[in-house]
C-alpha cells in the first residue's frame, strides 16, 4: 500500500514563505491503487493539484471518503477537475449525520451564495453513500470507518490489506474522553488504530497550546503520541498543522513528538504535502 | 478490526459520569453493565474494577430490588429494563440491600442513547439514596 500526501494543513490554508517545507493545502491523501481507479481521504485544497493529476492519467472512477464536512476538509472539491468531466464517476462516501444526509450537506456547501455553481451543474456522475458501520471491501482493501471524538458527525478510517494497516485520524480529540489508563476499547478509535503500522493523527498543538483549546476536536502532540502507543501503532505521522505554525515550529513539535515517543518502531515525522508513504 | 470498539457515545457518556458525583452506570445495547461511576461504588459496596463487565439484571439481582412496601420489583418495572427494553426514559423509587447487608430506598432514573434515530447504543441510569 502506497498514500501520497497531497495536503497536511489544518483548518485553513496557509501559503507563505513559511510553510513552504511542509505545505499549505489542507487534508488530502491519495491510496494508490493498482487497478487505475483512485481512492482519496478528504477534499482539503489538496485535493485541487490531485485532481489536476488524475486528470493527466485518465483516472474514471473516483472513490472519496470524507471523514467530516468541516470546510478545511471539503473546500477543495469545488475545484477538483474531474468532477467537470462527464466521462467520470465520482462516488463520495461520508459520515452519516443525524439530521441531514451526506447529499443535503455537501450541496449546501456547493451551491450560492457560498460558490456560483450549483451542485446539480456537475457534469461528473456523483453518486453519495453514507459510510457503513460494518468493514467492507472495495478496491482490494479492507475498510472500516468509526465515529471519532471530534466535534459533528466524524469518522476516521482503517485500510487494510493483507500485509499492512493504515488508520487516518486526522481530526481527532481522543484526550477528551481519556487515553491513559484506558484499554483500547474504551478510547475513541482504538480499534480503528489497533495495532497499525500507520497512523496518520492529529498533532495541532504543542501542550501549552491545547491547554486553552480543549474542546476545539484537536490533540496536542503529546496527546497524538500517547494514543498512538496506547493503541499499540507502529509508526506516527503527525498530521493537520496549526495555521500558525511556520516550517521550523513543526520541527519543533516533530522533536517534542520524539521526546515523548517510548515504544513506536519508529520515530513520528511531520506529514509534509507530496511525502509518499509506501508501507510494503 | 482486531479489537471490539465502544461505541462512542457510551465513551462520552463513561468520561461524562465518570466526573458526576451523582451515582450513575451505564449499559451497552444489549444490557451488559459496561461501567458505573465511583459515586456508585458508594451506594453498592463495591468497585466496577472488581465487578467487571456483566449482564445488567445478573448485576442487580444480589440488591434485590424491592417496592417500598417490601415486595420484589419485577424487571418491567424496574428503570433501567425499561429504557433497554422499551428504549423510553424511566424513573422509580425502591428499595435495595447493599452489598454492606444495609438496606436502602434509592430513586433511579434511566434513558436510553440513541446514536441516529434508528441506533439505539445503550443507557445511562442515574441513582441516588432516598
Amino acid at each position: 500500500m502506497q498514500l501520497k500526501i497531497w495536503g497536511c494543513r489544518g483548518s485553513v490554508p496557509t501559503p507563505g514563505p513559511t510553510t513552504v517545507t511542509y505545505g499549505g493545502n489542507t487534508s488530502c491523501v491519495e491510496v494508490a491503487l493498482d487497478d487505475h481507479s483512485a481512492l482519496i481521504l478528504d477534499a482539503g485544497t489538496g485535493i485541487r493539484a490531485l485532481g489536476a493529476d488524475l486528470v493527466k492519467r485518465g483516472t474514471r472512477h473516483i472513490d472519496l471518503f470524507l471523514t467530516h464536512l468541516h470546510f478545511d476538509h471539503l473546500e477543495g472539491l469545488r475545484f477538483f477537475a474531474p468532477l467537470w468531466d462527464e466521462s467520470v464517476t465520482l462516488e463520495i462516501h461520508g459520515p452519516r449525520s443525524p439530521v441531514l444526509s451526506l447529499d443535503d450537506r455537501i450541496h449546501r456547501a456547493f451551491s450560492p451564495p457560498l460558490f456560483p455553481l450549483d451542485f446539480r451543474d456537475v457534469p461528473a456522475k456523483v453518486l453519495f453513500h453514507d459510510l457503513p458501520g460494518e468493514p467492507w471491501q472495495a478496491n482490494g482493501l479492507r475498510l472500516s470507518s468509526d465515529l471519532v471524538l471530534h466535534p459533528g458527525p466524524t469518522v476516521g478510517l482503517r485500510l487494510e490489506t493483507e500485509a499492512r494497516t493504515v488508520a487516518y485520524l486526522p481530526d481527532h480529540e481522543p484526550a477528551l474522553a481519556g487515553i491513559e489508563g484506558r484499554k483500547a476499547d474504551w478510547i475513541s478509535a482504538g480499534a480503528l488504530a489497533h495495532n497499525a503500522d500507520l497512523v496518520l493523527h492529529d498533532a495541532q498543538y504543542f501542550e501549552d497550546e491545547y491547554d486553552t483549546r480543549i474542546g476545539w476536536g484537536h490533540s496536542s502532540v503529546a496527546h497524538a503520541v500517547a494514543f498512538s502507543e496506547a493503541v499499540g501503532a507502529k509508526r506516527l505521522v503527525l498530521f493537520h498543522h496549526e495555521p500558525n505554525h511556520s516550517d521550523k515550529d513543526l520541527e519543533q513539535l516533530e522533536d517534542r513528538a520524539r521526546e515523548l515517543t517510548r515504544s513506536l518502531d519508529r520515530a513520528p515525522v511531520l506529514a509534509r504535502e507530496g511525502m509518499l508513504l509506501d508501507l510494503g | 478490526m482486531a479489537t471490539q470498539q465502544k461505541q462512542l457515545l457510551l465513551i462520552l457518556a463513561r468520561e461524562f459520569t465518570s466526573n458526576l458525583s451523582t451515582p450513575s452506570l451505564i449499559a451497552d445495547a444489549e444490557g451488559t453493565l459496561v461501567f458505573y461511576n465511583e459515586a456508585a461504588e458508594a451506594v453498592v459496596g463495591r468497585r466496577f474494577s472488581e465487578t467487571g463487565e456483566l449482564p445488567l439484571e445478573e448485576w442487580l439481582a444480589p440488591f434485590e430490588p424491592r417496592t417500598p412496601d417490601s415486595m420484589p420489583l419485577p424487571p418491567e418495572r424496574r428503570p433501567t429494563h425499561i429504557a433497554l427494553v422499551e428504549r423510553r426514559p424511566a424513573h422509580e423509587r425502591y428499595l435495595i440491600t447493599s452489598t454492606d447487608g444495609v438496606d436502602r430506598e434509592v430513586e433511579v432514573t434511566a434513558f436510553p442513547l440513541y446514536a441516529h434515530t434508528d441506533e439505539f447504543v445503550g443507557i445511562v441510569a442515574i441513582f441516588w439514596r432516598v
